[in-house]
């Protein structure tokens, strides 16, 4: 019996604008997001005659940290290419990329890591562990410089009529590039690897790495590998063809752009045709893929050396000197979170989301370590977390010391609350017959209608769930006839 | 002696004397262009005005504390050097009327230094040729023989020195632009190392080869604009942090000692003529002491192949920022030699061609390099003709597409090893036309070169000759 199945190849380019002050090749501001139109422009990034480029060293520097987070190789030598092809928003009819000597190469994300399932790993089979592990292996992570933006007149390209502006405050900044090898089995993965790349640039402090602003852009190879069972042997060929989907503006359309391409990539193979090898651009308006107009497949880059650049030399002094300068991963951080303070893997997931929550969570137990040693008041590790979590402190304008003041007085208030409630609820029950008999005989609704009584008597901004599990725990007391037992 | 006839040390001592003022100087130089360059046609565009008013501020400023290397002195600059709100064309109808919003930084510290501009001067299109014929504003004509080139491109930077319409000119060499057309019209070119003068602000024609340097009438004053000019710019990359060292203080040096390298290959297919002088100024320096060695080197020939193609592979990518989308006029301004040059270069640099050619050449490159660092471990500095003849016609170059390199042949390889060179007059062939002969040294060691070619031009006296306009 021959079965046949589909499954996805998907490597992806994803790249990062980084947030250096100047641009990656000359002292213009790089931060162009909703400036007046080439108000951030010189000599060199509007490709006038006789202008050269030069690093930014923060920003190779930077592009190294990223591959470093990523546990890539840094070879002790790398230089700059020219990419040579002619579009209106690529003043000097080349862009300044990397090609055969990046930066960083050979690295890997592990996705799904156990670190994510915390302690609870260690229960698990090692089959099994290793089985809910997805190893992403990076291939490069390369520099390159930001072309100018394109404003068409009517908001589609359109060559026949009008016109179209070029803007070139964006001209110049400084991106990097992050390839992975095809390992993405499915969309799941792909969403994962984002939001997983996307933290760590952000713990990083080199981007903020915003979708929707093209902080970070995503290009997404994909195509589908037939795998036959026959005769109980397991046959898998190579795509001979592989679909790059481009203009994938947002987080929400990632899944969505690829599920249907790999829909429409099966529905192909399945009439035993191949798809064509190209590249497609996502349209957002009617949620498909589409052949670009321009064939990009057929631009020949005619790489070489940039010549107005030497070669980028490293020490292993420097290299060490920028693994320093790294922060503790969020990976790290969340398993030392479930280690060291007993917390859960998800609501350490939760606190290391942004550095910005897990500093602060840290700050507010060290400031309660410290009440604990001077014998003073203090709370227990867990609440803080938990506050922080569910009762949406915003971390800028509340301190974190006095966090633990509120919390410390809302633990009191409580108690003090809760005495009152019941002494409410008891009242209320008394006073409302009629509902008490509804909801004995199987009215779940009419505990609403006892809650609002309750609420009415109570000050304001107590919890109504907390107001309803008293209720109905005090209801459970009592018998069908609804009098106090 | 007409002012406009002096060198940059005589204007200045001139000025500092008294014995006239800039802006007589900047006068007698206006007054010379008017005369004489429809004849030669040196000048793509003369800024009077701006030269006038210069030369008064120059007058004006006080005197005492204020040692402006060049302040007061009238100097012509090639076309291709970005002049802020002057027009620079490098000598293309592409870039029209392209006025640059900045100065190249060249241009920048011959302001700071206290230079009148006189004008842009003229040359081959892009830079592409070594006879002055492919502008598109005309061809300039060798102030020696009007019939006859003034090689190039920095043809008219070469002829406005050497007719007198400037004290002094700026020029560019990738493979010969300026000592090329120093030796045909009989005037000092120093093409530094690569590395040491900043490209910043200079139409790129190849990265990897484009040095600036000064066209000029003696040793002295070459060795005075190359103080000024070299050193590391951050808005260069390849400039080299390097120290410049005083060129100046020792060009007097006596030579006794100093060991010369003349290679037999550089002779070869070289005019009787040219030949004959350049081995009479190698004995000179013989009678002023220096050694004379042979040396083997790759015979220059081999450096064509290797230039053409990394030359022309640089220019097609160069060139593509001209789009005429932001500035000038679109591509199809482009004359053919532009064309003919893209075409080629884009070739040389495609999928399957890349390593035959451009990679290759690269690999040659690296060899010759070595070939003279190993030729430097024997001698000081190395002696041969600049340029195979003397001024060729006016209309040889055309339906020549390898004119340059032919001509060129004996100065590519030490550009393609990023070497300083300097061409100095010698002699004068029987038709009364120039020749040249090369001096070239060790990387960043210009001093060197300055030093003997200074001993030689103060015992030849060549530069009293004038050309007769």
């Amino acid at each position: 019996m021959v079965d046949n199945k589909y499954i996805s190849v998907i490597g992806l380019e994803v790249h990062v604008e980084l947030k250096t002050k100047s641009k990656m090749f000359c002292g213009c501001s790089a931060d162009y997001f909703g400036n007046e139109p080439n108000t951030h422009v010189c000599p060199v990034c509007l490709g006038l005659p006789g202008a050269l480029p030069v690093p930014n060293k923060k920003a190779i520097e930077w592009c190294v940290m990223i591959g470093l987070a990523f546990n890539c190789k840094i070879p002790l030598v790398s230089k700059f290419d020219r990419k040579n092809y002619f579009y209106p928003d690529l003043p000097k009819g080349y862009q300044i990329s990397q090609y055969g000597e990046p930066f960083c190469v050979n690295g890997y994300v592990i996705l799904n890591s156990f670190q994510d399932l915390g302690r609870e790993a260690n229960k698990m089979p090692k089959q099994v562990r290793h089985d809910r592990e997805k190893k992403i292996r990076i291939r490069r992570v390369h520099m390159e410089e930001d072309t100018a933006k394109l404003i068409h007149q009517s908001g589609v390209q359109n060559f026949d009529k009008g016109y179209s502006l070029i803007d070139f405050n964006r001209s110049g900044v400084p991106l990097v590039e992050i390839v992975t090898e095809p390992d993405f089995e499915s969309t799941y993965q792909v969403v994962q690897y984002l939001k997983k790349l996307q933290q760590i640039v952000r713990y990083l402090n080199v981007s903020n790495a915003d979708m929707e602003k093209g902080e970070m852009r995503l290009e997404p190879n994909i195509s589908l590998r037939l795998t036959t069972v026959k005769n109980k042997a397991l046959i898998s060929k190579l795509p001979s063809y592989k679909v790059e989907v481009k203009n994938i503006n947002s987080f929400r359309f990632v899944e969505k752009a690829i599920n249907y391409e790999i829909e429409r990539q099966r529905k192909i193979l399945e009439s035993a045709k191949t798809p064509i090898q190209e590249t497609r651009g996502w349209d957002e308006k009617r949620q498909i893929t589409v052949a670009q107009r321009v064939k990009e497949e057929a631009n020949e880059y005619r790489y070489f050396p940039e010549p107005d650049i030497p070669p980028i030399r490293f020490t292993q002094d420097q290299i060490r000197q920028l693994t320093d300068q790294i922060p503790e991963l969020p990976d790290h951080r969340s398993l030392r979170f479930q280690k060291g303070y007993d917390l859960s893997t998800y609501n350490s997931q939760i606190l290391v989301k942004e550095k910005s929550t897990a500093n602060y969570f840290e700050e507010a137990v060290r400031v309660n370590q410290k009440s604990k040693i001077k014998n003073q008041k203090y709370v227990d590790i867990k609440s803080i977390a938990n506050w922080i979590i569910n009762k949406k402190v915003d971390i800028n304008t509340i301190l974190p010391a006095q966090l633990i003041q509120t919390i410390i007085a809302s633990s009191q208030s409580t108690a003090f609350e809760e005495i009152e409630l019941k002494k409410i609820v008891k009242q209320v029950i008394l006073d409302n017959p009629k509902a008490v008999r509804d909801y004995k005989k199987g009215k779940e609704n009419a505990v609403m209608f006892l809650v609002g009584q309750t609420m009415k008597k109570m000050p304001k901004g107590i919890d109504a769930n907390l107001v309803k599990k008293n209720l109905e725990k005090e209801l459970s007391t009592l018998s069908l006839r609804g009098s106090v037992s | 002696m007409d002012l406009n006839q002096l060198t940059i040390i005589q204007a200045k001592e001139g000025l500092k004397r008294k014995k006239f003022s800039a802006l007589e100087l900047t006068k007698a130089c206006l007054k010379r262009i008017k005369n004489i360059d429809p004849k030669i046609n040196a000048f793509v565009t003369v800024i009077e005005d701006i030269a006038l008013a210069n030369a008064k501020e120059a007058d004006g400023l006080p005197t005492n504390g204020q040692d402006l290397p060049l302040l007061g002195i009238p100097i012509s600059i090639k076309d291709n050097f970005c002049t802020q709100g002057i027009r620079t064309t490098a000598s293309s109808r592409v870039l029209g009327d392209f006025i640059p919003p900045y100065d190249a930084t060249v241009v920048r510290k011959l302001k700071d230094a206290g230079m009148v501009l006189l004008g842009k001067t003229n040359m081959d299109a892009w830079a592409h040729g070594s006879s002055t014929e492919t502008s598109d504003y005309g061809i300039t004509k060798n102030p020696w023989n009007t019939d006859f080139l003034p090689g190039g491109s920095s043809g008219g930077a070469a002829a406005s020195v050497a007719a007198d319409e400037t004290i002094a000119g700026i020029g560019s060499e990738t493979a010969g632009s300026i000592r090329q057309p120093a030796a045909w019209c009989g005037v000092v070119g120093l093409k530094p190392t690569y590395g040491r003068v900043s490209r910043y602000g200079v139409v790129a024609m190849a990265s990897s080869l484009d040095s600036p340097g000064p066209i000029t009438k003696t040793v002295e004053d070459s060795a005075l604009i190359l103080q000024v000019l070299a050193g590391k710019d951050y808005f260069d990359a390849t400039t080299s942090a390097k120290e410049a060292p005083n060129y100046l203080k020792n060009l007097n040096k006596p030579i006794n000692g100093i060991k010369i390298g003349v290679s037999d290959d550089y002779f070869e297919s070289v005019n009787i003529e040219v030949k004959e002088k350049v081995m009479d100024a190698i004995k000179m320096l013989e009678k002023l002491g220096a050694k004379i060695k042979n040396v083997k080197l790759f015979s220059p020939k081999y450096a064509i192949a290797v230039y053409t193609i990394l030359q022309r592979s640089e220019v097609s990518s160069n060139l593509a920022r001209y789009d005429g989308i932001r500035y000038g006029n679109d591509r199809s301004y482009f004359g053919d030699e532009a064309k003919r040059r893209i075409m080629l270069g884009t070739y040389a640099l495609s999928a399957g061609y890349y390593d035959q050619y451009y990679n290759k050449a690269q690999k040659v490159r690296t060899l010759i390099v070595r070939d003279f660092e190993k030729a430097f471990k024997d001698v000081d500095v190395i002696v041969a003709p600049t340029s195979p003849s003397t001024a060729l016609p006016v209309g040889s170059s055309k339906n020549n597409p390898m004119f340059g390199e032919i001509t060129d042949v004996l100065v590519e390889p030490s550009s393609i090893a990023g070497l300083p060179g300097i061409n100095i007059p010698c002699g004068f062939s029987k038709e009364g036309l120039p020749v040249g002969m090369q001096i070239i040294s060790p990387q960043f060691r210009e001093e060197l070169m300055l030093n003997v070619a200074y001993k030689y031009e103060q015992r030849a006296e060549w530069y009293r000759i004038k050309p007769k306009l």
